[in-house]
C-alpha cells in the first residue's frame, strides 16, 4: 500500500490538514479536532489505510502501521465534550420524577441534579453530586455501558431513541472538577480504628475511600506495581488515554488516611489471618487473578494467549507501536475484555481480526454499542462456534472450531481460522487460599458485603452478585464500607 | 391561494408583516435589504430633531434563553435614530421611490411642544412615506427628557400631541402604546380622542434581564453600572395579546385599526394578534435574532393557514377571536373537564406526578412499574400537568358529558351555562335575588 495514502496531520499556518487518498479535510486548529479514527473507519475497515507494508507480513509483528498512525488510533474514543456541548446535552433533561436514570444506576447517583448542575453553570456542585456517590465517577463515565444502564432507562429514549447524554456529561463535571486538583470531601476526625484493604481496583479503592473519609484509617494492598486494578490494567486504551487512571487514584488519595503498599499480593506477602490480627476489618477486592483455559487440543502453543495480558501490555507500553500484533488474530470470548482485545488488535494493524463467542449475540456480554464498535473497526464476529483444536508446527498456525446449537451440542460442522495469535477471553476466576465461604466459584456476600467469616467483608469482581462492571464494583466498595463503618463506630 | 394583500389604515403592503421602528429600519442599505427578502412595510425607525442623539458605546442589549441558547427575551438600551435627521429622510425617500408597494411609515420623537411637530411633519411628508407614527412608548433615555414613555402613560399629553399632528399632516397617524401603565385602554382612548387613524401596540417593556453576579451589577453593564432598558421578543407576546384585545373588545375602542407588536415570531404568532384584532404585524426581535428571511416562513404560514380555513384574505381572519375573550365572571363554571394520559404517547418522565402531588391537587396516580393516571375524583382540570408534560398532545383535558357525575364534587354535570354572576357563592348574586 502507498504511504500516499496515509493520513497526514500537519498543521499549517492555523489550520490542521488531513489528507487521506484524494481528500483533504482542513481545520482551523482552534475548533476541536475531530478524532481521526471517525474520519478514517471505513479506510481502515477496508485495510487500504493507515498501513504500512507490514500490513501482510506474516507472523506477530510490532509496527504494522506508519508510525503517526498510533496517536490517533489510540485516541480518545468519546472526545470530551466542551462547555457549549455540555449546555446543549444538558437542556435536554427533562428532570424527571424518581428519574428511572437513577434507578438504572447501580452506584445511585443523582443524574437529574448533577445534570440541572451543569445546565445551571455549576460543573463542580455537579461533580460533587456524582462523587459523593461514586468516587470513581471520572472512570465510570468513561466505561461504564452506558448505554445499558442509565441512558437506556432515559426517558428520551424511549421518546427518541436519543437519551440524553448521561456518561458524556458525568464526565465532564468530573474532569472539570479533578483537573483543578479539589477535592470535594474532607476526612472525618479519626475514629482510631483499622481497616485492611485487599486489592487496589475499583472496589478497593472505593471502600478505602469511604472509610477513610468516615475517619478510619486504611491500608490498601495491590499485588501489582501500580494502583487501579482493571482500571489501569484490564481497560482498553481508547477508553481511558493520557494516563487518566492513575490521575484519578492520586485525586482519590487527597481525602488522606489510605496508605498505598503495591507490591502486595495476598498469600504471598500477607494473609487473611495477618490481616484480621493486624486490623478491625478487612475488606477483599482483589478480583479475579486467574484466566480460564479453553480446553481445546493444542492450547498451549506459541501465540495463544490471555487477552487480559495483551490488554495489560498496550496499557502498560511506553509506546503502542512496540506492542507486537498478528496478522491474523482470533479472540475467543463474548465479553468487554474480549471486544477491547479485539479492536485493539485491529487498531495495532492487524489484518484480519475475528472474535468467536459459542453462543449468540444476545447472550453476549459486551454491549451491544460494544459489539457495534468492534464491527465498524472491521472486527468480524462469529457466533455459536467453541474452540477444538489449535493448530500450528510450535507456533500457532490455525484455530479449528465446531459450530454448536443453541444448547451448546455440537453440530459436526467444523470451521478453520488462519491465526498467528489467539486471545482468550473466556472469563477469569477468582485465586487465593484460604478464603471465606464460596457461593459458586465467587466469594460468598450478603448485601452489605459481610463474608462468612466475621471481620471480613467483599465486594468486586471477587464476590458473589454483581455484574462485573466497574460501576458495580465502586457500588459494592462503599456498601462494604458504610456496613464496616456501622459494625466499628455503631 | 389566499390573498395576503394589507391595508391598514389606508397603506396598502403586500402581506401584513412590516417591520417595527428599531435598529433593523435604521437605516437604507437594512431597509433595503428587507424589502428584497419580502417584507411588506416598515416603520422607520424613530427620527428626532437635531442634533442627533447619542448611544451608549457599550452594550445595548441583554437576552434571556431557553433551551440551547434559544432566544426568548431581549432588552434593550438604544435610543431613537442617532443619525441626522436629513441623512434619514434622503434615505427614506429613496427607499420608497424604489418600492412604493410596500408600506413606508415613519416613527416620530420629538419634544412635547407643537413647534417641533409643525416643523418635522412637512420633512416627512416629502419623503413620499405613507404614514407617521408617533413613538409614545419607549421607556429608557427619552422618557428621562420627557419624550417618549413620559408622553405615553399621560393619556392627556397623548391626546394633545396626537391633535397636534392630525392638524399638521395628511398622513394617516398611527399612536404607538407604552405598556407600562395600568390600563392600556386609557392611552388608546386618549389617541382616539386626539383623532389618531391607528394605534400600535406594545412597546418595550421596563426590564432587567439579569444581573452580572460578579459585578453585582444589572446586565446590560456599562462600566459597572446599568440601566433599565425595554423588553421584548418572544416572552412578552402573551403581555402584548392581553393589551391588544383589551382594546379590541372595548365597544367604544373597537373600531380602532390595531398593528399588532410584541414578541411576533412566526406565521402562527401573527395570526393570533390578528385573530385577536390587529390588522398587521410588526416584528424586530425575531429578525434581529434569525435575519430578515423569517419573512418567507410568515407567508407561507398564513397563507396556508388561510387557505386551510377557507378564508380568502387576511381581513377575513382579524377579529376572529375577539368575540370569545371575555371576563373571568362569564365563564361557565358548569364546564367540567378531566385530565387524560395517554398511556402510548407518555415516555413516563413523572412530571406530570411531581407538579400535582407536590404543588397542586395530588390528581395522578403513579405506579410501581411508573404507569401514570389521572385520579378523576381529585382532578381540577387546572391544566398544569399539560403545561409542563414535555409530549405534545400526551395529557389533555377532556370535557365531561352533561348528565354525568363529576367524581370529585359527586354533581351531575349541568348542560346550562352558568357563570360566577348568578353563583350561590357569590354574595353579590344573592343579594341581587
Amino acid at each position: 500500500m502507498e504511504s500516499r495514502n496515509f493520513a497526514r496531520l500537519r498543521p499549517i499556518g492555523g489550520q490542521l490538514r488531513m489528507k487521506f487518498h484524494s481528500f483533504e479535510i482542513i481545520l482551523p486548529v482552534d475548533k476541536k479536532i475531530i478524532p481521526w479514527e471517525r474520519y478514517s473507519q471505513q479506510q481502515v475497515t477496508a485495510g487500504v489505510c493507515s498501513m504500512s507494508q507490514k500490513v501482510f507480513e506474516p507472523g506477530i509483528a510490532a509496527g504494522r502501521l506508519e508510525a503517526e498512525a498510533y496517536a490517533v488510533q489510540f485516541s480518545d474514543l468519546h472526545p470530551p465534550l466542551d462547555q457549549h456541548e455540555a449546555l446543549v446535552a444538558a437542556d435536554r433533561c427533562y428532570f424527571c420524577y424518581d428519574a428511572p436514570c437513577i434507578t438504572a444506576c447501580p452506584t445511585d447517583i443523582d443524574i437529574p441534579l448533577f445534570i440541572r448542575q451543569i445546565a445551571t453553570g455549576t460543573p463542580d456542585a455537579a461533580a460533587k453530586t456524582i462523587l459523593s456517590q461514586n468516587i470513581l465517577g471520572g472512570m465510570c463515565a468513561r466505561v461504564c455501558p452506558t448505554e445499558q444502564l442509565c441512558e437506556q432507562a432515559c426517558v428520551r429514549e424511549a421518546a427518541e431513541g436519543k437519551p440524553v447524554k448521561i456518561g458524556e456529561l458525568q464526565r465532564f463535571a468530573t474532569d472539570h472538577l479533578q483537573e483543578q486538583g479539589k477535592h470535594p470531601f474532607e476526612r472525618a476526625d479519626s475514629t482510631g480504628k483499622r481497616v485492611a484493604v485487599v486489592g487496589a481496583g475499583p472496589a478497593g479503592l472505593s471502600c478505602a475511600h469511604r472509610l477513610a473519609m468516615l475517619g478510619h484509617d486504611v491500608v490498601v494492598h495491590d499485588a501489582r506495581p501500580k494502583p487501579g486494578g482493571l482500571n489501569e490494567y484490564g481497560i482498553a486504551t481508547y477508553k481511558t488515554p493520557n494516563g487518566f487512571a492513575q490521575a484519578e487514584v492520586d485525586w482519590l488519595m487527597q481525602i488522606g488516611g489510605i496508605t498505598l503498599q503495591t507490591g502486595s499480593a495476598l498469600g504471598a506477602q500477607m494473609t487473611i489471618e495477618d490481616l484480621k490480627a493486624d486490623f478491625d476489618a478487612v475488606f477483599l477486592g482483589m478480583g479475579l487473578g486467574g484466566v480460564n483455559a479453553l480446553g481445546a487440543e493444542g492450547e498451549d502453543k506459541t501465540g495463544v494467549l490471555d487477552a487480559v495480558d495483551f490488554i495489560s501490555d498496550l496499557r502498560q507500553a511506553e509506546d503502542v507501536a512496540q506492542v507486537p500484533i498478528g496478522r491474523d488474530v482470533v479472540v475467543i470470548g463474548g465479553g468487554m475484555t474480549a471486544i477491547d482485545a479485539a479492536v485493539q488488535a485491529k487498531l495495532l494493524g492487524a489484518l484480519n481480526v475475528t472474535l468467536v463467542y459459542r453462543r449468540g449475540r444476545d447472550r453476549m456480554n459486551a454491549s451491544v454499542f460494544e459489539q457495534d464498535l468492534a464491527s465498524s473497526k472491521g472486527v468480524r464476529i462469529v457466533n455459536h462456534a467453541v474452540p477444538v483444536a489449535v493448530h500450528g508446527n510450535g507456533a500457532v498456525r490455525e484455530i479449528e472450531f465446531e459450530y454448536v446449537d443453541g444448547e451448546m451440542n455440537g453440530t459436526g460442522q467444523m470451521l478453520r481460522l488462519a491465526a498467528d495469535q489467539v486471545f482468550k477471553a473466556i472469563g477469569q476466576t477468582l485465586q487465593g487460599d484460604a478464603l471465606p465461604a464460596l457461593e459458586g466459584r465467587k466469594i460468598k456476600v450478603d448485601s452489605t458485603g459481610r463474608t462468612s467469616v466475621d471481620g471480613i467483608w467483599a465486594g468486586g469482581d471477587c464476590a458473589s452478585g454483581g455484574d462485573d462492571l466497574t460501576v458495580t464494583a465502586v457500588a459494592e466498595g462503599r456498601d462494604a464500607a458504610m456496613d464496616i463503618h456501622m459494625a466499628l463506630v455503631g | 391561494m389566499a390573498d395576503l394583500r394589507s391595508e391598514f389604515v389606508g397603506i396598502k403592503s403586500p402581506n401584513p408583516f412590516w417591520l417595527a421602528s428599531a435598529p433593523p429600519t435604521d437605516k437604507e442599505y437594512n431597509v433595503r435589504r428587507a424589502f428584497e427578502a419580502g417584507w411588506g412595510g416598515v416603520v422607520w425607525k424613530t427620527l428626532g430633531i437635531d442634533p442627533a442623539v447619542v448611544n451608549v458605546n457599550g452594550p445595548r442589549y441583554g437576552a434571556i434563553y431557553g433551551a440551547d441558547r434559544r432566544l426568548l427575551g431581549l432588552n434593550n438600551i438604544e435610543l431613537i435614530t442617532d443619525r441626522p435627521l436629513a441623512v434619514n429622510l434622503q434615505e427614506i425617500k429613496s427607499v420608497k421611490r424604489d418600492y412604493p408597494d410596500r408600506a413606508m411609515v415613519v416613527s416620530l420623537m420629538v419634544p412635547c411642544e407643537e413647534e417641533p411637530w409643525k416643523y418635522i411633519l412637512p420633512l416627512v411628508e416629502e419623503t413620499g412615506a405613507d404614514g407617521v407614527e408617533l413613538n409614545f412608548g419607549c421607556p429608557h433615555g427619552m422618557s428621562e427628557r420627557g419624550m417618549g414613555a413620559a408622553v405615553g402613560q399621560v393619556p392627556e399629553y397623548i391626546e394633545m400631541v396626537t391633535r397636534w399632528v392630525k392638524a399638521s399632516t395628511r398622513m394617516p397617524v398611527i399612536v404607538k402604546l407604552t405598556p407600562n401603565i395600568a390600563d392600556i385602554r386609557k392611552p388608546a382612548e386618549a389617541a382616539m380622542r386626539g383623532g389618531a387613524d391607528a394605534v400600535s401596540l406594545i412597546n418595550t417593556i421596563n426590564s432587567i434581564t439579569s444581573v452580572d453576579l460578579d459585578l453585582f451589577a444589572p446586565e446590560p453593564t456599562i462600566d459597572g453600572k446599568g440601566a433599565h432598558g425595554g423588553y421584548c421578543g418572544p416572552a412578552v407576546k402573551p403581555i402584548a395579546l392581553n393589551m391588544v384585545a383589551e382594546i379590541a373588545r372595548d365597544p367604544e375602542l373597537s373600531h380602532m385599526p390595531i398593528s399588532g407588536i410584541g414578541g411576533v415570531t412566526t406565521w402562527r404568532d401573527a395570526a393570533e394578534f390578528m385573530a385577536l384584532g390587529a390588522g398587521n404585524v410588526q416584528v424586530c426581535t425575531a429578525v434581529m435574532t434569525y435575519g430578515f428571511k423569517i419573512v418567507q416562513e410568515m407567508i407561507s404560514g398564513l397563507s396556508e393557514y388561510l387557505d386551510e380555513k377557507a378564508m380568502t384574505s387576511v381581513d377575513q381572519l382579524v377579529r376572529r377571536a375577539v368575540p370569545n375573550v371575555t371576563d373571568w365572571n362569564q365563564l361557565n363554571l358548569n364546564y367540567v373537564a378531566k385530565a387524560k394520559i395517554n398511556e402510548d404517547l407518555c415516555i413516563s418522565c413523572g412530571r406530570c406526578y411531581a407538579a400535582c402531588e407536590d404543588t397542586s391537587h395530588q390528581a395522578i396516580a403513579m405506579s410501581e412499574d411508573r404507569v401514570f393516571s389521572v385520579i378523576d375524583d381529585e382532578c381540577v382540570a387546572c391544566n398544569l400537568c399539560v403545561n409542563v408534560c414535555p409530549v405534545e398532545d400526551c395529557i389533555t383535558m377532556e370535557a365531561m358529558t352533561p348528565g354525568t357525575v363529576d367524581p370529585r364534587t359527586g354533581k351531575v354535570v349541568e348542560q346550562e351555562y352558568a357563570n360566577w354572576t348568578t353563583h350561590p357563592n357569590n354574595p353579590a348574586a344573592a343579594a341581587a335575588e
